[in-house]
């Protein structure tokens, strides 16, 4: 996909590339007031009070829970917990914000200072993480057409004080893909944690990257874009490089990058110019006077650390390094903690089975059928793991072939029925036994003389007739491996 | 035969009420008389609620006759009661009363209705009070005088032609002129204890914390905080035992307790003053200062002997950065405003103006520069000012660690064993109308005795010390965090020592006038003022 040009580009710049990510906190009220956060798809403005409608006299108060979710972020990074934080407010005028300022964090965000660790194509690469802060979210405007052809601008305070973390990159990030790997560990890492749905097309997990480009071998930062609205991780990649080399398009030009702030259209795949920043915002950030500083209690952290679930380098770690997973398939369990759930609790049914084996039956077959399931909107199916490690014995003993095990499995997703009773009902127990088998094998050789012949002569492709040949007059149940073994005992033909 | 309801003091009228001799709604109706018939010359209502105080009124009438009747022969049930059960109450109009105006004194909320209850309007309607009206106010509680209302100046009853102090200039001058035994109002540098000296009446600000600032239109967030006016120190200290205590809505109120003590300050004025034996004032002499009033000096002076014939230790104590108090807090202050105010924008309430083809921004400074008076406006650029990149740090940053001084100042004082500081509340009795709109700073100067109590979170009372030039004169106690029925044991001994003096008790010598709903409105008297001003001005020597 990438162009000429744009491999030239590389070779002249090196992209600096920051990311900072907003992600709404998964809590049951809003940052400061009592109303629900479950306001997805619920009437305009039907979420909303005299706090987080900014009225006369309203006064903010704390959700420690929202406290808590961006402490665990902070753990989880090996960010530094400062022993003291406190509010800011965050002066600024939009229809959008009832207060006229935002109640952030300015100087003491409640993490400081973490790293994360991503695996890209080029091997793992580390991005240093400057701060996790805690905020609230804005309301929503909607412009829409008026009376008379005018234009209107609606405000939904629903989303009004919402708990938003912001987590911010230092400019250590130099290609697209890095980024992308970034933004998608990040919403594993707040998912496993549970601090986040951090659903991107749902605008739970916001994405912004501040791009620039530099003459490779210099110091000095280049001018740089802050780029927005990217919906997917696809197009926070795609964005980047648009970006990267847009700026490297300007620059040999002889032109200069403005600074200011583009959007992203995934239609047009091109970014577009939002607002040009002339000046640089005066915030007039100053400490809420209306919330006391808050003491981070070490004993409240020590329980938050503790209540900390295995977090996903850690589990990739344990999949690649205990269990002898290859580094993809533990990726691609982790990713999903639902397999990632099946594929533990199915090792855990039963500890001898292979664990290779098993991350393939979950990363194949039940990801597949799970995942089209979904796709057609049908029920989520549920996998019993005491019947999967059943069912991956049946294979391992070779009482059923796989792809009749594949058969079983696909019905257990539908039914719920357990693996034996399947395999019981559908007649899927193969012939193994070779006393069985070889009376059957005998009377193929003798039914087809001529294919007989043939593999006797040396035409081993021939013996590919006669095991069908056996399958078909078991219907199936022959253990394909132990037939063509039986003829060729019997044919005689080379292994 | 029938006794001037009006002229009773609170704690009477719960007698009154508790005894049968009364009734809510008549105790309503005779000051809902009085308030309809003076507003016109005092200005001290901005809504007068007849219709609701009434319904108030006989819902409190209704809960004493079932008190009564369920009662053991109707003494337990009455007992229960709080003091001020069916009592009539003021309200400063930045009090939050769900479907009612708030006003805030200011333009720009015109129209505003509040959609909930204030913490302390829960509170006031838990225990029965009556809700007789939304009382004037300075805009957005920023001003020494009341004249910085949007809704016209408030005449001090004491002498019509002068300011009743300010802020909450509405309050003081309605409970002085007996509109109502009882008034709320907020203190952010003053606004409670200068117009409670200048209008002749107790006002209490409390320590900051003490009461839940949760539907009170904020001016300045860490030094705002409500209080009581009232006659005498029992009947506020009983409407601050009502209103305080911890509310969680509001992160920064204490949980500390209120003393039920607060109901039951001395009755005997012998016994209160009694108290006095032992104990120790300090009397800081940066309080006392060029620029005051000398004959204001003199009768602080005198309160001062009072206390020590009581038997109390008065000694010269020392506040050493008491003069930065007021610059720092004119950088706090506006500062905190300047956020507190960026709420009005005309969006969601209040004013609105929306310019044809102009974006948000044309509208907000519309909506504003039309909304906001004078002096709100020169304190929100000051505030925007201070916060500003590159000045942050020489003024709010350097603004915060002087108020530290200040406060550290009253707690060496305090920990060197003081009980209370004694001061003057304001450096002059009120004064006419237009003295100190034409200089901002020698309004602000009206709050130098009282903003660094503000600064510090402290409580502080101001009580009537005498006249001056028959003008009344304020005298303040301030204590440290949370003694504030020290505060008021220490002020109904004073009223206890001067019960016997001439000016106790005396009602203000303009009332009689104030009952002319004809003559010239506080606003009329002001431009009269103002003009003969003008003339003055030019008229050669």
């Amino acid at each position: 996909m990438p162009s000429v040009a744009f491999a030239a580009a590389l070779d002249r710049y090196e992209p600096v590339i920051g990311i900072e990510v907003h992600c709404q906190l998964r809590t049951a009220s809003k940052m400061f007031c009592g109303c629900s956060t479950a306001y997805d798809g619920a009437a305009p403005n039907s979420h909303t009070c005299p706090v987080c409608l900014g009225l006369p006299g309203a006064l903010p108060v704390i959700n420690r829970r929202a406290v808590e979710l961006v402490l665990a972020t902070g753990v989880a990074i090996e960010a530094r917990t400062p022993d003291a934080t406190r509010w800011d407010r965050k002066n600024y005028f939009y229809p959008d914000l009832p207060k006229g300022y935002q109640i952030s964090q300015y100087d003491l965000p409640l993490a400081a200072l973490g790293t994360m660790t991503v695996d890209t194509s080029d091997g793992p690469f580390t991005i240093r993480i400057t701060r996790a802060h805690l905020e609230e979210d804005t309301a929503k405007l909607v412009h829409a057409p008026g009376p008379g052809g005018k234009r209107l601008s609606l405000v939904d305070f629903n989303r009004s004080g919402a708990p938003l973390m912001e987590v911010v990159t230092e400019p250590d990030i130099r290609t697209a893909e890095q980024a992308r790997r970034y933004a998608e560990e990040l919403q594993l890492l707040l998912r496993s944690i549970g601090a986040s749905d951090a659903d991107m097309d749902r605008g739970q997990m916001r994405v912004e990257a501040n791009v620039s480009l530099r003459l490779r071998g210099t110091e000095a930062f280049g001018t740089r874009v802050e780029v927005k609205n990217m919906n997917s991780f696809k197009s926070v990649e795609r964005a980047i490089n648009f970006e990267i080399e847009r700026q490297a398009a300007l620059l040999d030009g002889g032109r200069e990058v403005v600074q200011e702030t583009r959007g992203w259209s995934d239609e047009r795949g091109e970014t577009y110019r939002m607002r040009v920043k002339e000046s640089s915002d005066d915030y007039r950030y100053f400490p809420e006077p209306d919330l006391p500083p808050l003491r981070v209690d070490p004993a409240w952290l020590a329980s938050i650390r503790e209540g900390l679930p295995e977090l996903p380098a850690a589990r990739r770690a344990r999949y690649r390094d205990a269990l002898g997973l290859a580094a993809y398939d533990a990726s691609v369990l982790v990713a999903d903690p639902d397999a990632s759930r099946l594929f533990e609790a199915t090792l855990a049914a039963d500890a001898d089975l292979d664990a290779t084996v098993v991350a393939h039956w979950v990363t194949g077959e039940y990801l597949k059928l799970r995942n089209a399931a979904a796709a057609g909107a049908g029920a989520a199916p549920t996998a019993d793991p005491g019947q999967l490690a059943a069912l991956v014995r049946l294979v391992a003993a070779g009482a059923i072939s796989r792809g009749n095990a594949k058969e079983v499995f696909e019905e257990h997703l539908a039914s719920g029925a357990p693996a034996e009773a399947i395999v019981a009902a559908r007649g899927f127990r193969q012939i193994s036994d070779a006393g069985t088998l070889g009376a059957i094998v005998d009377a193929v050789i003798a039914a087809n003389p001529a294919a007989a012949a043939d593999v006797r002569a040396g035409k081993v492709a021939a013996i590919g007739f006669l095991v069908g040949a056996v399958m078909k007059e078991t219907r199936g149940q022959a253990n394909a491996a132990a037939a063509q073994a039986a003829l060729r005992e019997r044919l005689g033909g080379a292994a | 035969m029938a006794i001037d309801l009006t002229s009773l003091l609170a704690h009477e009228m719960a007698a009154l009420l508790r005894s049968g001799s009364t009734s809510s709604r008549a105790l309503t109706e005779a000051h809902l008389a009085v308030a309809e018939r003076q507003n016109h010359a005092l200005n001290a209502w901005l809504l007068i609620d007849r219709e609701g105080a009434l319904r108030q009124a006989d819902a409190a009438d209704a809960r004493i006759a079932a008190a009564r009747r369920d009662g053991l022969d109707g003494v337990a049930g009455l007992a229960a009661l709080h003091p001020l059960h069916g009592i009539p109450v003021g309200l400063k109009d930045l009090i939050s009363v769900e479907g009612g105006q708030c006003t805030a004194g200011s333009r720009i909320l015109a129209g505003y209705r509040a959609p909930y209850d204030a913490h302390i309007v829960e509170r006031l309607r838990a225990v029965g009070a009556v809700f007789l009206g939304k009382t004037n106010m300075d805009e957005f509680a920023m001003g020494s005088s009341n004249e910085y209302s949007a809704y016209g100046p408030v005449s001090n009853p004491w002498d019509l032609d002068t300011v009743p102090g300010g802020s909450s200039g509405g309050s003081a001058a309605a409970v002085a002129a007996h509109h109502v035994p009882l008034s709320l109002g907020t203190d952010t540098g003053g606004s409670i204890r200068q117009p409670a000296a200048l209008c002749g009446i107790v006002g209490m600000k409390p320590t900051y914390g003490r009461v839940s600032r949760y539907g009170i239109v904020a001016f300045a967030s860490s030094l705002d905080q409500i209080g009581p006016f009232a006659r005498d120190a029992r009947d506020a200290a009983a409407l601050l035992h009502a209103v305080a205590g911890r509310d969680a809505r509001d992160s920064t109120s204490a949980p500390v307790s209120v003393p039920d003590e607060l109901l039951h300050l001395a009755a005997s004025d012998d016994e209160a003053a009694s108290w006095l034996r032992g104990k120790r004032f300090g009397l800081p002499r940066e309080y006392f200062v060029a620029g005051m009033d000398p004959d204001v000096e003199r009768r602080i002076r005198e309160g001062v002997a009072f206390l020590e014939d009581a038997g109390a230790r008065v000694e010269d104590v020392s506040l050493p950065h008491t003069d930065y108090g007021l610059a720092t807090y004119y950088i706090v202050a506006p500062a905190e405003a300047s956020a507190n105010l960026a709420r009005y924008d005309g969006v969601r309430y209040g004013l609105s103006r929306r310019l044809e083809g102009g974006d948000f921004i044309a509208d907000y400074l519309a909506t504003r520069g039309e909304g906001f008076g004078a002096e709100v406006k020169r304190r929100i650029m000051l505030g925007t000012y201070a916060l500003s990149a590159g000045y942050y740090d020489a003024f709010y940053l350097k603004a915060q660690k002087v108020r530290t001084l200040i406060k550290r100042d009253f707690d060496e004082v305090f920990a060197s064993g003081i009980d209370a500081l004694v001061a003057p509340t304001s450096p002059s009795v009120a004064f006419r109308f237009g003295a100190r709109t034409a200089d901002p700073v020698a309004m602000y100067l009206s709050d130098a005795c009282t903003l660094p109590v503000n600064m510090a979170g402290l409580p502080g009372i101001s009580i009537p010390c005498g006249l001056s030039e028959g003008l009344p004169v304020g005298l303040q106690l301030i204590g440290p965090a949370w003694s504030e029925l020290m505060l008021f044991r220490a002020a109904r001994a004073f009223e206890g020592l001067t019960a016997a003096a001439s000016w106790s008790g005396m009602p203000p010598t303009h009332l009689a006038a104030s009952n002319d709903g004809a003559g010239p409105t506080p606003a009329d008297r002001a431009a009269a003022l103002a003009t003969l001003a003008a003339a003055a001005l030019v008229a050669p020597r």
